[in-house]
């Protein structure tokens, strides 16, 4: 129902005043004495150097790319199991055939090494 | 709730008609949740203090009030009156909203707990999916706070909430798939109501275990917490947050942490249900009342057990994470699915939360019946899981011993065990 989504829209308005409010309230309590050292970016003491946004090695890429494909499979799941009762042994099996293609291509996915962590 | 509004109505003011009403109702309610979130922060610190404290042979806070318990209170007013800084490279606007994201993500997230009977923010019909997109924007609010600081830390603190998002979250949908299976609904209230004859961590305690370490690493607390690994990358993500901001992630991880106690209550505690009453016969005010009570000792057993993890399990390397995550729980939670869902299919009583539903071949055995195959699928999953994974871990260990004894003669070793 249209209107089970009031609720979610009264607590969005008061979440976010609640955000705004304790982001804004600092700028007028706060003492402001800025100078070049504080403002500067932490290193454990050391002068700083560059710039953090460079290239990065992520050794979890290939996890993050199975990741995408797993997460897009779960979502199939979710109407199965709404509907679990309606769909009878019918549905089982087929969820049932599902799974285990996706298990067969987990397991492929293992034994050619993309969750070694490089 | 129902019963206010009819009172409202009943007054006959102006413009108070029964939409009008229920829109005052919910928006008093709301308010009074999304501060009373935030403000736990104070009872839940304090508590944490202590607890850790304790557990470490100190005495924690105690100057300030009675106990220490005004702690908190003086920790915010602390952080309001700091500077706030914004590091001269950071990227000023992402930097000023992430930690505002992170309190806003846990403040939405209890728009759907049911809270006592009648006292249920929404019976929104995609309760658990709420619940998902909800959690996924604080993992979002901390990589906007690991880019936008320009500082190598935080991004490193950035990259490894990523890291734990690809874990945790396909084992947890799975687990909120299964209660919804079972319960025929993704309500919460729905969901609680189903568990009126038994809470399904009874007889499912393996989905339960999955989901709760799951939404541990979702909240970011020890023995997940590398995202802010103070011995590693200094705070992590939140380097270089001052004041209220740094604040502001503090209020975000713990409101967070009682929303998923809430969430581990409701789903496989059975809410405001115990055993051997109900709660919801009771007279109109005392459903609601004891129903809340209820509630709350569950969350703060959780509460409890989530600041006795942090007092003593060591933090998981981010590897370490990964392949619990993809070598262990992922097929665990595939393997529990279906499992659970034959068990469901073969025992079921022939209704679910009132809604009447095809028995079962084995519907003659009633409730126990289900329970005691759900319970026995489950520790045998579990146990299966568990052999497998020693077997494994026995086979590597084997190959490192034979190539750590091919690198040295084997005599000696003899020679030097003799005395």
């Amino acid at each position: 129902m249209p209107s089970d989504y009031v609720p979610i829209l009264i607590y969005l308005l008061v979440a976010t005043f609640i955000a705004a409010f304790a982001l804004v309230l600092p700028h007028y309590l706060g003492p402001r004495r800025p100078n070049p050292a504080k403002s500067d970016t932490i290193e454990s003491g050391k002068l700083s150097y560059g710039d953090a946004r460079r290239r990065v090695p992520v050794q979890y890429y290939i996890v993050a790319m199975v990741f995408i494909l797993f997460d897009i499979e779960v979502l199939f799941f979710y109407p199965w199991a709404v509907l679990f009762w309606d769909l009878k042994w019918y549905g089982l099996v087929q969820i049932a055939i599902f799974a285990f293609l996706l298990v067969e291509s987990y397991i492929y996915i293992w034994k050619k090494g993309a969750f070694k962590w490089k | 709730m129902q019963g206010i509004i009819e009172y409202l109505v009943s007054l006959n003011l102006p413009l108070l008609t029964e939409g009008t009403a229920r829109f005052l109702v919910l928006l008093v309610v709301a308010s009074i949740v999304a501060v009373v979130a935030p403000a736990s922060l104070i009872i839940l610190t304090w508590l944490e203090r202590k607890i850790i404290a304790r557990i470490q042979d100190r005495i924690g806070p105690n100057r300030a009030g009675p106990f220490g318990l005004l702690q908190a209170v003086a920790d915010m007013i602390k952080m309001f009156t700091k500077e706030d800084i914004t590091p001269a490279r950071a990227d000023r606007i992402v930097y000023n909203i992430a930690p505002g994201l992170a309190v806003f993500s846990s403040v939405m997230s209890f728009a759907v707990i049911p809270f006592a009977p009648g006292f249920v923010g929404t019976r929104l019909n995609v309760g658990l999916l709420y619940i998902v997109a909800v959690g996924g924007l604080g993992t979002l609010a901390i990589l906007m706070a690991g880019w936008s600081s320009n500082n190598k830390y935080s991004l490193l603190g950035a990259f490894r909430s990523v890291a734990m998002l690809l874990t945790y979250e396909i084992p947890m949908v799975m687990m909120l798939v299964i209660v919804a299976m079972a319960a025929g609904s993704m309500s919460l209230a729905d969901i609680v109501d189903a568990q009126r004859s038994m809470w399904y961590a009874v007889s499912m305690p393996v989905v339960f275990l999955v989901f709760f370490f799951a939404g541990i690493a979702e909240v970011g607390r020890s023995p997940f917490d590398l995202i802010e690994a103070e011995s590693e990358i200094i705070a992590g993500f939140h380097t270089e947050y001052s004041g209220i901001k740094f604040g502001m992630f503090m209020i975000g991880e713990y409101v967070h942490m009682f929303a998923l106690s809430f969430f581990s209550a409701v789903l496989f505690f059975g809410g405001w249900h115990i055993p051997f009453m109900d709660v919801t016969a009771l007279p109109a005010p005392w459903a609601a009342i004891i129903g809340l009570i209820v509630l709350l000792v569950k969350v703060f057993f959780f509460v409890f057990v989530m600041m006795w993890f942090r007092g003593t399990l060591p933090r998981f390397r981010i590897d370490q994470l990964l392949d619990f995550g993809w070598k262990f729980l992922v097929p665990l939670s595939l393997v529990l699915l279906i499992g659970v869902a034959f068990v469901v299919k073969l025992f079921s009583p022939g209704s679910s939360a009132g809604i009447p539903v095809p028995p079962g071949p084995l519907s003659g055995l009633g409730i126990a019946g289900e329970v005691v195959g759900l319970l026995v699928v489950n520790l045998a999953i579990a146990g299966l899981a568990m052999a497998v994974v020693s077997a494994l871990a026995r086979r590597s260990r084997n190959k490192v011993l034979r190539a750590i004894s091919a690198v040295e003669p084997p005599a000696a070793v003899t020679a030097q065990s003799k005395p």
